[in-house]
């Protein structure tokens, strides 16, 4: 069986792919002043909700597409997306999980989380979104316990405007890019953490994204807040179903860490990336920036990119605060004809501030992958210093790794270093394991786990496993 | 500007006997070079060094016309001594002396009679600009199995007698095959203010070898733009060396096509600035075929307000298997208000490739300082003896050992 084949056979038991036959509320196709004041209206919203809401749709009038990524994709058309759609089960919330749509409650059962038993065997709260809006908050209790707030944005929006009205908008600005700014206009639901003073969060918080009605842009907004002294950890997962159409994402994820708190944010994604010629998948044009703005606070990104068509994001970190730390660990995979354009941005701001960035990339296929990274340390940032490491690993001479760095250092006290390579499993190493049993995929799995091991490290343990599964999984049949 | 450049252009065609032909060609270029103006910090490639600002700031109301009518007069003491070599002399842009006296009249071949299309994809104004307004475009031949017994210098010098001008010049070479060229170009500048833009355009045949080796070492105020093209069969080797110190704004771009198998490409540039000055390298190294190589290294020592940027892109074709790439930049920034850019790009469509880069950028080591000086130097002897050693690093670098130690004495550096 040649590569090809043996993609198309992975692909036809792709685990989820299905979709849920369930009634939506749908917005009118179209953006407009019209659909944002549905969206606004639909979830209840107070008047300075919508005008936040309305200042980046004035500004997004303004704005272009950026179009100097390396993925060139075909053009959006932004009016004949639906900006917001419901589950119709969802008009009234239910008080319980056993209120839940059967359907839905079978959709996660497909997905693996069934939320119950997930809740009560792993002690995570689960926060799961169908389709922009939350379905079912679980382990309130506990968390209410310590004072954390966990909660869907709609949610925080009605009982806790003085945070998000502080917070909301602090680090991506409605005034920024045009897909933050698109977010920011027709974003529909997503998830609010705050953790109060001194809190260490007692369990890893975690939400799984969902797409579902075809057509439907999604525009999740996440914002999270460390207060002085706290600590979380956050993941994030994505699924979703198979379908023909190119679907958009534009999510914005805003981490806001004050003095001495830390957040850590890991995410495994792996969206439908669209069959073996390249048609279908998901967009995944993501905002997400975390500002460190006390002292000795800490941002870590790490995240396993796996899925998606395109894939278009750079979690950043602004250094703000002094002696405040930045790291970002990334894994992405490209296969078939995905492609990738992502990396960090590392801002450093305040004095003695550190980053580190780990970065792997795997390209097979007809892929295309590119780190593109910011390193800009400031004249005022004295005695900061930034680690780059970035490594490429191709699989074929069909597919593309490149490296696109930035790197400014206005600072003389500051250190940077940067180093980046690129090479192949060689047939020795292959060679080398096959000899002692294994067979090729197997052997290519190994070898593939232990250039990405620095990044798995770094997940939480019940994401590693899954996300090590996913590195195996998402590069079948690409050697050979 | 565009209609002084136009006013500038009629004076120029009017004064220089070239046919209709030539005069419709140049139009074409000075159409596109209207048309996108001096690059600006919009375009991508020249993110770090803002042409038009810096023209508009520093020079104003540049004039782009030069009249060739007049010979000037050679000053003999730019000359470099000490070593014996052919000289090729440009007063304000315009060829004084060519003079290939220590060789075989046969095996080299000189015409003016060069075609001014561009052989190679560019989105570069500035080469519009220099196909537009150069006065004559010199072509200089190696022939067949011959290398050239002394080095060539190119000297590059600019007298009081014009003053916030444009300068446009070309060269083209072309290296037959075992030919072998060692070329300098040299730097000197008493004018005030001028924007000075230079195209080579270089064709090594089969296993010839050319080294380049640009000096600008003395202060002045000028602004210059340098542009390589470097075009290369089997087995061929090219080797650049950049000294990048002296003019107040200096931009070196390379472009060069590994076209043939086994050729290779090496380039080595020094960054030693103080003052406001801005630097830019920056390269551009296609592996087309298989088993190419290239090796880059850049060293930058910033002052007071100074600013280098190196912008270095490896692109590896699919068919280019088994390349070696490789790139190194370093930077000391030795006052608070230096800046280092540098932005290394990899571009990879094969698998069996070895590339990597590296950079690094950030103070003198204050272990090291202390090392010396508690071995008896002072401060200032120690940072010297620490800078040295940095830059020599790249000098060594250079395989003719009869330019080396020429440089190292320019440079001023001791072993």
């Amino acid at each position: 069986m040649d590569t090809r084949e043996k993609d198309i056979e992975k692909l036809k038991d792709y685990k989820y792919g299905f979709t849920t036959e369930i009634e939506n509320i749908k917005a009118p196709k179209g953006l407009n002043e019209d659909v944002i004041k549905f969206i606004s209206n639909i979830k209840k919203e107070p008047q300075w909700m919508l005008d936040f809401r309305l200042k980046a749709y004035e500004r997004l009038k303004l704005l272009k597409e950026p179009n100097w990524q390396k993925p060139k994709y075909p053009k959006i058309d932004y009016q004949d997306l639906y900006y917001y759609s419901a589950p119709k089960s969802m008009k009234d919330k239910p008080k319980s999980l056993d209120e839940l749509d059967p359907k839905l409650l079978e959709t996660y059962k497909k997905l693996g989380i069934p939320l119950q038993e997930q809740a009560r065997l792993n002690g995570i709260a689960v926060d799961a979104v169908f389709d922009s809006v939350s379905v079912a908050t679980t382990f309130k209790g506990e968390l209410t316990k310590h004072g954390i707030i966990f909660c869907s944005m709609s949610e925080a929006i009605q009982k806790h405007p003085e945070l998000v009205k502080k917070y909301l908008g602090t680090v991506i600005p409605v005034t920024d890019h045009f897909f933050a700014t698109l977010n920011s206009a027709v974003f529909t639901d997503g998830s609010f953490v705050y953790i109060p003073e001194g809190t260490k969060c007692p369990m890893e918080l975690s939400t799984y994204f969902r797409i579902n009605a075809s057509e439907t842009g999604q525009f999740e907004r996440t914002l999270i807040i460390a207060d002085k002294g706290s600590y979380v950890s956050y993941l994030e997962g994505c699924t979703a179903p198979m379908r023909d159409e190119n679907q958009l994402h534009a999510a914005n994820v805003e981490l806001i860490a004050l003095d001495d708190a830390e957040i850590k944010y890991s995410t495994v994604q792996n969206w439908y990336p669209g069959d073996e010629n390249g048609k279908g998948g998901i967009y995944n044009f993501v905002t997400k920036r975390g500002l460190c703005k006390g002292k000795n606070s800490k941002i870590s990104w790490t995240q396993v990119e796996t899925g998606s068509a395109i894939t278009w994001k750079y979690p950043s970190c602004i250094l703000k605060g002094d002696n405040s730390i930045g790291e970002f660990y990334s894994i992405a995979i490209t296969n078939n004809h995905q492609k990738a354009d992502t990396g960090t941005k590392m801002i450093h701001l305040g004095k003695n501030t550190r980053s580190k960035i780990i970065s792997k990339g795997i390209s097979a296929g007809f892929s295309d992958m590119t780190y593109r990274g910011l390193v800009d340390i400031n004249s005022k940032a004295k005695n900061s210093s930034n680690y780059t490491q970035c490594d490429s690993l191709l699989m074929g001479n069909k597919c593309g790794a490149h490296t696109v760095p930035y790197i400014k250092n206005k600072n003389f006290d500051s250190n940077i270093a940067h180093e980046a390579t690129t090479s192949k499993i060689s047939d020795e190493q292959l060679y080398y394991c096959q000899q002692r049993g294994l067979n090729q995929e197997e052997a290519v799995g190994l070898i593939v786990n232990g250039f990405c091991k620095e990044v798995l490290q770094q997940l939480p343990m019940e994401f590693a496993v899954e996300a090590q599964k996913l590195v195996g999984i998402s590069l079948e049949g690409s050697v050979g | 500007m565009s209609e002084q450049l136009q006013s500038d252009f009629d004076k120029i065609v009017k004064t220089s006997k070239i046919s209709k032909e030539e005069i419709q060609i140049k139009k074409d270029f000075l159409n596109k070079f209207i048309k996108r103006g001096f690059p600006n910090r919009k375009q991508e490639d020249w993110k770090f060094l803002d042409l038009n600002q810096i023209i508009k700031k520093n020079i104003g109301d540049i004039s782009f016309f030069n009249d060739y009518s007049q010979p000037n007069k050679i000053d003999s003491s730019i000359f470099i001594d000490g070593l014996e070599h052919n000289k090729i002399i440009f007063i304000n842009g315009r060829i004084e002396k060519i003079d290939f006296n220590y060789e075989d009249q046969n095996k080299i071949e000189i015409s003016d009679e060069t075609k001014k299309d561009i052989s190679f994809d560019y989105e570069n104004s500035l080469i519009d600009l220099n196909s537009a307004l150069t006065h004559k475009v010199f072509k200089i031949i190696v022939k067949k199995n011959y290398s050239l017994k002394k080095p060539l210098i190119i000297y590059h010098s600019t007298n009081d007698k014009i003053k916030s001008t444009n300068i446009n010049l070309r060269l083209d070479f072309e290296l037959g095959e075992n030919s072998c060229l060692r070329l300098i170009d040299f730097f000197t500048d008493n004018a005030a203010k001028n924007f000075i833009n230079i195209f080579y355009n270089f064709n090594l045949e089969k296993n010839s070898i050319l080294k380049n080796y640009k000096i600008d070492k003395f202060k002045n105020n000028s602004l210059k733009y340098s542009f390589n093209n470097i075009e290369q069969g089997n087995n061929s080797v090219s080797e650049t060396f950049i000294l990048s110190a002296g003019s107040d704004y200096f931009k070196n771009e390379i472009n060069c096509n590994l076209n043939g198998e086994y050729s290779s490409a090496f380039i080595n540039g020094v960054f030693s600035l103080k003052e406001n000055q801005q630097h830019e390298i920056r390269t551009s190294i296609n592996h087309l075929v298989e088993n190419t190589k290239s090796y880059q290294l850049i060293k930058s020592v910033l002052g007071k307000n100074s600013k280098s940027a190196y912008q270095g892109r490896i692109f590896v074709n699919s068919k280019a298997q088994k390349t070696d790439g490789y790139q190194l930049s370093k930077a000391i920034l030795l006052d608070e208000t230096s800046e280092f850019n540098a932005k290394p790009e990899l571009e990879i469509y094969a698998d069996d490739v070895k590339c990597s880069h590296g950079s690094a950028s950030g103070s003198l080591n204050e272990d090291s300082i202390f090392y010396l000086m508690s071995r008896g130097l002072n401060y200032q002897q120690s940072k010297e003896l620490l800078i040295n050693g940095f830059l020599l690093d790249v000098v060594e670098k250079i395989t003719d050992s009869e330019i080396k130690n020429l440089i190292k004495n320019i440079i001023g550096l001791k072993e």
